[in-house]
């Protein structure tokens, strides 16, 4: 494999990665706060249906995003009401939620577009295009740095640098700031925090807010960046993927990033067969490698890779005792 | 008593006629009670009695009804925690609000910060905390974390906490429910330290000796009602007992010396390891004779539960034990439960509402529970309720049981009577042996003093009683031979006639030696790291 072909891989490891990130990310919020959000998958669906569906009708991605962000901002609000607000169990609410998304954007795209449950193709100003960053046509004859600078780094989207800016974002928000402190906590010990007279419900509902800003970037990835419109569950169980690498990272931001990457790039290699078969010498099935990604997040979630001690107040709601 | 004011001082907290229902039940009736500033003024009362309803209302979980509060002289309201706080009122719970995760500096600073990012606010609080550390006692490694230290160091920053929000009033509730008992003194010694600099504090407690102790006046709670505020010096124990539960109570187990009979239960060298690969009970032996109570001390944590656990048949050990001389299965198929009823063990577990009770099961089920194969419950291959229910009614009137509703779940007892229907199930079936773990905690004045009793009864019936408690109060009146576990070893045997807390609680921290060189910080040192204390 040379360096042009590697390069290739990591850059599509990358941007496979972002829609990853982002709902892991997602997740880091919710479940820090103590709310368990199994309904991910939800959200980036009806994000990427909503997103994809604007940005046609209006013609801008931009407008298309903010709708995408407003899809899956309701769907968070459902999902607080339900188990913050009612109490109820949050695998319940997360997995009516997934129902929901997965069964009212086919059926609302088929009576707004007839073209069987997707949205027509975007293109130009509809979809977010690749950016060039300065000089990298300059510098694309540099030895190893160049190629490096052009092919992989340079010629993404703009959520992708969006999504790897909120890593460090994350991580300064959750441990150098008051916010994030109680946040931590909330999800740790409500009880310290209600004793402390800051408001438990107040702080679980801004960070199911968080995850639900965060699943509409990622579903907006999806049908403007990644691909050019929706198409029937094409979050494909990335929602869970998430949750999974989520588990992997231990609920800490930096981790998130290289537990996604390690997914995006095993999803990367299942795009490129015949790297695989050039580089071992011998032909994997397609179908084994479209599987990778998915049986890595079982053993994940079956807890082979170490003990994941998750909040300790996670999936329950707070009652106030006497 | 140290109280420099004169009479026209406002009082640091005033509460005037608050009265709180919870649907019928009225859970605080018309109270008053005025607290002078720089004193320490405790509220006594059994479970029930409405001390907690009337903290959260001070603390701002809960309004009252009607009534007033006044903080210094001035009227305020108090909706929520923060205004609370704001009115200068910090409270200590019993189940500590820590984040164990955080750092002690962390947990501090979490809901008192100053600015939005948290530099800062850590800087000012590490150096608060050392000023609040060299003038009160209450020194904490700041960069610990919660999990980390014990539960009288966890304490202590429950309080830190409080006086960095610059309370004035300290309300702790049940403080020494969880230390052992060098900890509670050191706790009582931070007490003093602060009403020496002007802070007010009120107690709540149920336990005399502390009231007595460290308290300037003291208010005593029954159903609802504030019943008397005295002040201390001028009650006593007696007196605050029989105003707390409404009649004579007796403070001491009266017992005459035991008549020791045959070995009963002989253990020897007796190992667990735990599931995470623990030594918990490291070649523990100990013998209890017919018609004697054998004491275990320890902070908890130390092996104790485990021991019971084994004795009780659902832990898994090795070592020989023999029960009337007949070994017993500790491994194999018939270590369990029912095997061990056979063999003639009751067992009262430590912690009745998780192993004791099914707490959703009604009375009648409970007490039915693990001897429904009986012949007597038995109709063919049913079960035969009316039996089970008359047989619950008798036992619940010998026990006192109240209310005396079979079809009651457990839950809805008070804790000791819970605590009675457990006894009830395993005392009236006439065991060789009863296993008895923690038979008080949580359990009110008048129904200890039943509880003591009952122990001592089946004492003096020629049974044999293995009893595990971490009250050491508890321990000295009731047994005959006192053993200490300390890291899953026995580390040997004291007569209650002879010993005091100062040598048990040496034993209880791992330290043997002379009990005079020693002092109470050292002992303290080694109790921090004695057991998990958590395990409670």
């Amino acid at each position: 494999m040379d360096l042009l072909t590697l390069l290739q891989l990591l850059d599509s490891t990358l941007r496979l990665a972002t829609p990853l990130l982002l709902a892991c990310l997602a997740g880091l919020f919710s479940e820090r706060a103590g709310i368990f959000d199994i309904g991910l998958e939800g959200k980036m669906l009806a994000s990427a249906f909503l997103s994809a569906a604007i940005a046609f009708t209006t013609g801008s991605v931009w407008i298309g995003l903010l709708a995408g962000v407003g899809a899956s901002l309701l769907l968070s609000a459902i999902h607080g009401v339900a188990s913050i607000t009612f109490r109820g169990n949050q695998l319940i609410s997360g997995v009516a939620i997934n129902f929901l998304a997965a069964g009212l954007t086919v059926v609302i795209a088929q009576s707004w577009f007839a073209e069987g449950g997707r949205t027509p193709q975007l293109a130009g100003a509809a979809r977010f295009n690749p950016i060039t960053l300065p000089f990298a046509n300059e510098l694309r004859d540099v030895p190893v740095l160049g190629p490096i600078y052009y092919e992989l780094i340079s010629g993404h989207t703009a959520l992708v640098y969006v999504a790897l800016l909120i890593v460090p974002l994350s991580w300064w928000v959750l441990y150098s700031t008051r916010f994030g402190l109680r946040l931590r906590a909330v999800g740790e010990n409500p009880a310290a925090v209600d004793t402390a007279g800051i408001s438990v419900i107040g702080l679980r509902f801004t960070a199911v807010a968080i995850c639900g800003v965060l699943c509409g970037l990622a579903g907006a990835y999806l049908a403007t960046a990644l691909q050019a419109g929706f198409t029937k569950d094409m979050s494909a169980g990335r929602g869970y993927i998430a949750l999974a690498a989520l588990i992997f990272a231990k609920w800490k931001p930096w981790p998130c990033l290289w537990a996604t990457l390690l997914f995006g790039f095993l999803q990367a290699l299942a795009l490129r067969p015949d790297l695989i078969t050039s580089t071992l010498g011998f032909s994997v099935q397609t179908q084994l490698l479209d599987a990778l990604p998915y049986i890595l997040t079982v053993v994940i979630l079956a807890g082979f890779v170490g003990k994941a001690i998750p909040p300790r107040a996670g999936g329950e709601p707070y009652i106030k005792e006497r | 008593m140290t109280t420099t004011t004169t009479p026209s001082a406002a009082p640091a907290i005033e509460l005037k006629g608050i009265s709180k229902s919870f649907g019928p039940v009225q859970a605080n009736k018309d109270i008053s009670i005025r607290v002078m500033p720089g004193t320490i003024h405790g509220i006594i009362g059994e479970n029930g009695a409405g001390k907690s309803t009337l903290m959260s209302i001070l603390y701002g979980f809960y309004r009252a009804d009607a009534g007033e509060i006044w903080v210094a002289g001035k009227k305020v309201e108090i909706p929520d925690s923060q205004a609370a706080i704001a009115a200068g009122i910090g409270m200590v719970f019993q189940h500590f609000k820590l984040v164990e995760t955080f750092t002690v500096l962390e947990n501090i600073v979490l809901g008192a910060e100053d600015s939005a990012m948290l530099r800062p606010s850590l800087a000012r609080a590490r150096r608060e905390l050392k000023a609040l550390a060299d003038e009160y006692e209450l020194n904490v490694d700041p960069d610990a974390l919660v999990s980390d230290i014990g539960v009288g160091m966890q304490q202590r920053v429950e309080i830190l906490k409080a006086l960095y929000r610059r309370a004035d009033i300290l309300i702790l509730d049940e403080p020494t429910g969880v230390l052992t008992p060098a900890e509670a003194d050191h706790l009582f010694r931070i007490l003093e330290n602060l009403r020496r600099e002007g802070k007010t504090i009120i107690l709540i407690t149920h336990k005399l000796r502390e009231i007595m102790e460290i308290t300037d006046t003291v208010s005593v709670m029954r159903r609802g009602q504030m019943t008397a505020t005295v002040k201390t010096a001028e009650t006593s124990p007696a007196a605050l007992a029989e105003l707390m539960v409404g009649r004579k109570v007796l403070l001491r187990v009266n017992k005459t010396p035991a008549q020791p009979g045959a070995v009963i239960l002989d253990v020897a060298d007796l190992n667990v390891t735990d599931d995470k690969g623990v030594h918990r009970l490291k070649g523990v032996s100990l013998q209890v004779r017919a018609g004697e109570v054998l004491g275990i001390a320890g902070v908890a944590g130390n092996g104790q539960s485990e021991l019971l656990e084994v004795l009780g048949g659902y832990a898994r050990a090795t070592g020989r034990v023999t029960m009337n001389g007949r070994p017993i299965d500790l491994t194999g198929r018939s270590s369990d439960g029912q095997s061990r009823r056979r063999d003639g063990i009751a067992h009262v577990p430590e912690d009745r509402q998780a192993e004791g009770l099914i707490m959703d099961y009604a009375a009648w089920e409970n007490i039915a529970f693990g001897y429904q194969n009986d012949a007597r419950f038995r109709r063919g291959p049913l079960m035969d309720h009316a039996a089970m229910m008359q047989d619950t009614v008798d036992k619940m009137g010998r026990f006192d049981v109240r209310p005396l509703d079979p079809k009651l779940a457990a839950k809805n007892f008070s804790g000791g009577n819970q605590q009675k229907i457990v006894l009830a199930r395993e005392i009236e079936r006439n065991p060789d042996l009863l296993l008895i773990g923690q038979p008080t905690r949580g359990v009110d004045i008048g129904a200890i003093e039943f509880i003591h009793q009952q122990i001592i009864a089946l004492r003096d019936q020629g049974k044999a009683i293995l009893l595990v408690s971490v009250e050491l109060e508890e321990i000295l009146a009731l047994s005959d031979r006192i053993a200490v576990m300390f890291d899953g070893h026995m580390m040997g045997e004291r007569d209650p006639a002879t010993t005091n807390e100062k040598e048990l609680g040496m034993l209880m921290a791992g330290m043997t030696g002379d009990p005079g060189n020693v002092t109470v910080t050292e002992i303290e040192r080694n109790l921090a790291h004695a057991g998990t204390g958590t395990k409670v």
